[in-house]
């Protein structure tokens, strides 16, 4: 059985808990993260259970289970579920890329622009997460030329639409908030769908790739 | 004037980035509507800092809970954590602030406000819920979720002694988080001995805090849920306490959790106030919050 000795249980408040199985951006985690939020969803003592890259923070009802109780029912659910292989909707999304720090970028990485462009296009990216704001959806692995640290200042404003890159992620900002990612172009695509219930377009295992499009297609 | 229509929240939407929001104080809300005979997650106003001047267009139940911002009716003291009527053209206005950051004004029926995703709350980040997504503003006129709910008790009240112990440095229990073994062990004695200060940096989102620089062992987290009370620490050492309307994700480590019962004593610091964090296990503060929702229970016979 793989490692039920690195999962890690802790308490996030009285009313919520923390289970970590890993810390590292990889596929085979995040989709266990996804069917142990699945299988705990479907408990009646568990308000929400949210899958992170290597984890699920779990909202449970106290006045139904305790601590330990739960965390007993993790650590089995964990060993017993074996990791069903979805693969999530694949979602292509048009980017314009003239991005206000696509040059600076494309030379602080030491590649031409065109570099940047076609390695952002290349791979299919997983979203890993959805969080931080309403819509918001952690894609990953970026390609290892185009890992650059974040902004040393954060923007106080980043338009929604934008497609940034930080590390080894990339995204797209579903709404106006500030941002330390590197703003390499912009999607006329909506991120955040507050008609929709979830009001976001992407899920946490979808997958997602972009393609090059002119300023004139964008507008279209 | 910051007034928005809040409710208990909007439930089971983190994993889509949406956060629980709803009323900050969540007790001095949910005893709001309990005394005007609502619903107990009924849609109510949250007014932070100051009150609005409200004029009754019908006859009403209201009850006014939370913060102290000195409460009047038609200019007389009005008695908060307490039922009273309201006839037409009655004038309930406050006359300053005495104590707190957010008093709740619940109506009987309850508020009508623009529901998202199963809720009322005002969630200003994306412009959705209560009047228009946005903080009340003069010649708004608020109209009733539901009739109000007979019979009609005027005169209910909730004792001092049934509320949460609210005060001007408040310690708030917590209990130790998933990374509280990143901390360095001078640090960790600091989180749980030294004294906070809210800084400036404080809205519906969370409380940045002021104090002594924690050292977290340098870590790469990758990011992960988070809920209302965590106390995370960026790299710069100075805790974040995550309030109704955090970051649902987040990858700073989380070095405690604030229990439920003292969340509402959070809910009313201002900037430059001081809390500091008294370390207890889940069971216990699980205890803590039973003991005060009794009281609530105690108010729906």
């Amino acid at each position: 059985m793989p490692a039920r000795r690195s999962i890690r249980i802790a308490p996030l408040g009285d009313a919520a808990l923390l289970v970590e199985l890993g810390q590292r951006v990889d596929t085979a985690l995040n989709t266990r993260a996804l069917a142990l939020a699945a299988a705990l969803r479907r408990r009646r003592d568990v308000r929400e259970a949210v899958a992170g890259y290597a984890s699920v923070a779990v909202h449970y009802d106290p006045e139904q289970v305790s601590f330990r109780g739960l965390a007993t029912a993790v650590e089995r659910l964990v060993e017993a579920r074996p990791p069903p292989a979805g693969h999530g909707r694949l979602h292509r999304i048009p980017v314009v890329y003239d991005g206000p720090d696509l040059e600076a970028t494309a030379a602080q990485l030491g590649l031409r622009v065109e570099e940047v462009i076609r390695l952002h296009t290349q791979p299919t990216y997983r979203c890993f997460m959805i969080g931080f704001t309403p819509g918001w959806a952690y894609l990953g692995p970026l390609p290892e030329p185009l890992r650059l640290p974040r902004r040393r200042v954060p923007r106080t404003h980043v338009p929604p639409g934008s497609v940034a890159i930080a590390g080894a992620q990339t995204g797209v900002y579903p709404l106006p908030t500030p941002g330390g990612w590197h703003l390499i172009g912009r999607t006329p695509v909506r991120m955040f769908l507050p008609q929709s219930d979830p009001p976001s377009l992407l899920w946490t295992g979808d997958r997602v790739r972009f393609f090059a499009v002119s300023s004139a297609a964008a507008a279209r | 004037m910051f007034t928005t229509i809040q409710d208990l929240g909007r439930p089971g939407r983190r994993a889509a980035g949406v956060p629980p929001g709803g009323a900050m104080d969540r007790f001095a809300l949910s005893a709001a509507n309990l005394l005007v005979g609502n619903p107990e997650g009924a849609a109510a106003l949250e007014c932070a800092l100051s009150g609005p001047t409200l004029v009754a267009v019908r006859t009403c139940l209201v009850a006014v809970t939370g913060a102290d911002f000195g409460a009047t009716l038609n200019g007389r003291a009005l008695p908060g954590w307490t039922g009273v009527f309201l006839s037409e053209g009655d004038r309930l206005a406050f006359t300053g602030r005495r104590w707190g950051a957010r008093t709740y004004v619940a109506v009987a029926g309850g508020l009508a406000g623009d529901r998202w995703l199963g809720s009322a709350a005002t969630y200003l980040l994306v412009g959705r819920g209560g009047v228009h997504g946005r903080p009340l503003q003069a010649r708004d006129v608020l109209s009733l979720a539901a009739p109000a709910p007979r019979p009609v008790v005027v005169g209910r009240c909730l004792p001092d002694l049934l509320r949460p112990a609210y005060a001007a440095e408040p310690e708030l229990s917590a209990i130790g988080g998933p990374h509280a073994g990143l901390l360095a062990s001078a640090s960790r004695r600091a989180l749980f001995r030294e004294p906070w200060q809210v800084s400036r940096d404080a809205d519906r989102m969370g409380y940045r805090l002021e104090g002594e620089v924690l050292t977290v062992k340098s870590q790469e987290l990758v990011s992960f849920g988070l809920a209302m009370g965590c106390v995370q620490v960026p790299p710069a050492g100075q805790p974040i306490l995550l309030m109704a309307d955090h970051q649902t994700a987040g990858g700073y480590p989380v070095v405690a959790g604030v229990a439920r019962c003292d969340l509402p004593l959070a809910a009313q610091l201002l900037p430059g106030q001081r809390l500091r964090f008294r370390e207890v296990g889940v069971e216990e503060a699980q205890g803590e919050w039973r003991r005060l929702r009794a009281a609530l229970d105690g108010l729906k016979r």
